[in-house]
């Protein structure tokens, strides 16, 4: 890891995920920020799961994650969207073929 | 009465809150469900930012940190969401004055993650406030130098326990209903985290009115105590929906937004009217001689409070202001070892992993 921002309290910026409960997926809550991985790990535990909301938590250094793009909004997701034959919908079931 | 977008609230002191954060946040998840506005075949590279942005407010999308938008909406937001952090921060310290003499030992572990549920409201604000572009350091900064605001409420004192109900119920409600309607803000992780922090929020509401429920069915000095809290508390919390209307300076662009949904008025008027059959559940009276039904308007008729006062509040004279910020400057000062300490120890865990590394592709 890189040298973080040395600030007032010279603390990196953490992402923080949840798992909620068993069989689902690990999801972004919110961020804080910690000196060092454990102190992120204790902090999100004290910060985003006061009340049982998961049963497991990521933390990730907010620097370390790379982006699409500049906004949310741009060409980058275009190819997918005159695909439609990926869905299933798309393709017509003829009357009494089961289990399609 | 309450506006269109909301069931009218009628299942008791929280419940009806509730369910309008659970129907915000259904808003939300069925927004993201519509998907962005623009051509059916998703392009959207060649639309003017600026209109994008229009389109997005317009559909009731929501604006995320690194979507372009006007530089006014963004510092109208990190104004908002600071200035409710530092709330949030400054607002540990009244309630936090009565950890220590709480009447029991259930009452103590109760108020003590009351505060700092606080804290963590706080921290959820100062996070998203940072998704705009500012570092917590300013933020930081910006409270212990006076740049910025946080709540008139906080600079009151709490003289008795029975304040801590008080709070509980008249401040914390006053503050629910203020935030729900921030669950809708077009600014993405500003609604998220006030989603949480309204989940949270009703059972601070409800434990204060417990507390005041308990002392006005207690002895008589325990009922006068009771009283004396809400006498002092009602016309602070109805200042804290702001300036009326009129004179208001941010709510026309901030509704326009959709930063704001209600009012100033709109808002107070509505907690007016929740907070009298709790009132009378509780055997308390409203410090007002002059609230009363109003048939016509289907509303309660009050007294406003003091605008004055609270001007005079914000503008650094109230009861507590000194005490608050100079508590705030000693607790970061006094922090700021704890703080070196953890970020040394960091970057010599740091320099050793590094080392070994070195070591073994040596």
């Amino acid at each position: 890891m890189t040298v973080p921002r040395q600030g007032r309290a010279g603390w990196p910026l953490w992402e923080v995920f949840v798992r909620a409960r068993r069989g689902l997926s690990h999801t972004h809550v919110g961020s804080l920020h910690a000196p060092d991985a454990e102190l992120a790990l204790r902090n999100a535990r004290d910060l985003y799961t006061r009340r049982q909301e998961g049963v497991s938590i990521w933390v990730v250094p907010a620097q370390a994650i790379t982006a699409s793009s500049p906004d949310e909004k741009d060409a980058f997701f275009e190819p997918a969207a005159d695909k439609v034959y990926r869905h299933p919908t798309f393709y017509p079931v003829p009357d009494g073929a089961a289990h399609l | 009465m309450y506006g269109h977008d909301f069931p009218v609230p009628d299942d008791g002191p929280a419940g009806g809150l509730l369910d309008q954060v659970e129907a915000a946040e259904a808003a939300l998840r069925a927004a993201a469900g519509r998907g962005r506005p623009g051509p059916e075949d998703g392009s959207t590279a060649d639309t003017d930012p600026q209109d994008y942005f229009a389109a997005l407010i317009d559909a009731d999308q929501k604006i995320e940190p690194r979507d372009w938008m006007p530089e006014a909406y963004r510092k109208t937001l990190i104004r908002q969401i600071a200035q409710h952090a530092h709330s949030e921060i400054i607002g540990m310290q009244p309630e936090g004055n009565w950890i220590s003499r709480a009447p029991s030992l259930k009452r103590k572990a109760i108020l003590l993650a009351k505060v700092q549920d606080e804290a963590g409201h706080g921290l959820y604000l100062y996070a998203a406030a940072e998704t705009l572009g500012v570092t917590r350091d300013e933020l930081v900064e910006m409270l212990l130098s006076g740049r910025q605001k946080y709540s008139s409420i906080f600079n009151y004192p709490t003289l008795t326990w029975a304040d801590v109900g008080a709070i509980g119920w008249l401040v914390d409600g006053a503050a629910i209903v203020n935030q729900v309607p921030l669950c809708r803000c077009s600014y993405g992780p500003y609604a998220r985290a006030m989603i949480r922090v309204c989940k949270e929020e009703s059972f601070h509401q409800r434990q204060g009115y417990e507390i005041l429920y308990v002392l006005a069915s207690g002895t008589p000095e325990q009922r006068t105590m009771a009283q004396d809290a809400v006498d002092r508390w009602w016309y602070p919390s109805l200042a804290m929906f702001g300036p009326p209307d009129g004179d208001s300076t941010h709510s026309q662009q901030s509704m326009a937004w959709k930063i704001k949904r209600f009012s100033n008025d709109e808002l107070r008027q509505r907690f007016v009217d929740m907070c009298v059959q709790q009132a009378e559940v509780l055997g308390l009276r409203l410090p007002d001689p002059d609230l009363r039904w109003n048939e016509s308007r289907q509303a309660y008729d009050y007294t406003q409070p003091d605008y004055a006062e609270l001007m005079r509040v914000i503008a650094g004279d109230g009861p507590c202001n000194r005490q608050r910020i100079t508590h705030r400057r000693r607790a970061d000062a006094d922090g700021a070892w704890v703080r070196e300490a953890a970020a040394a120890y960091a970057a010599k865990r740091t320099a050793e992993r590094t080392s070994d590394r070195a070591t073994v592709l040596a």
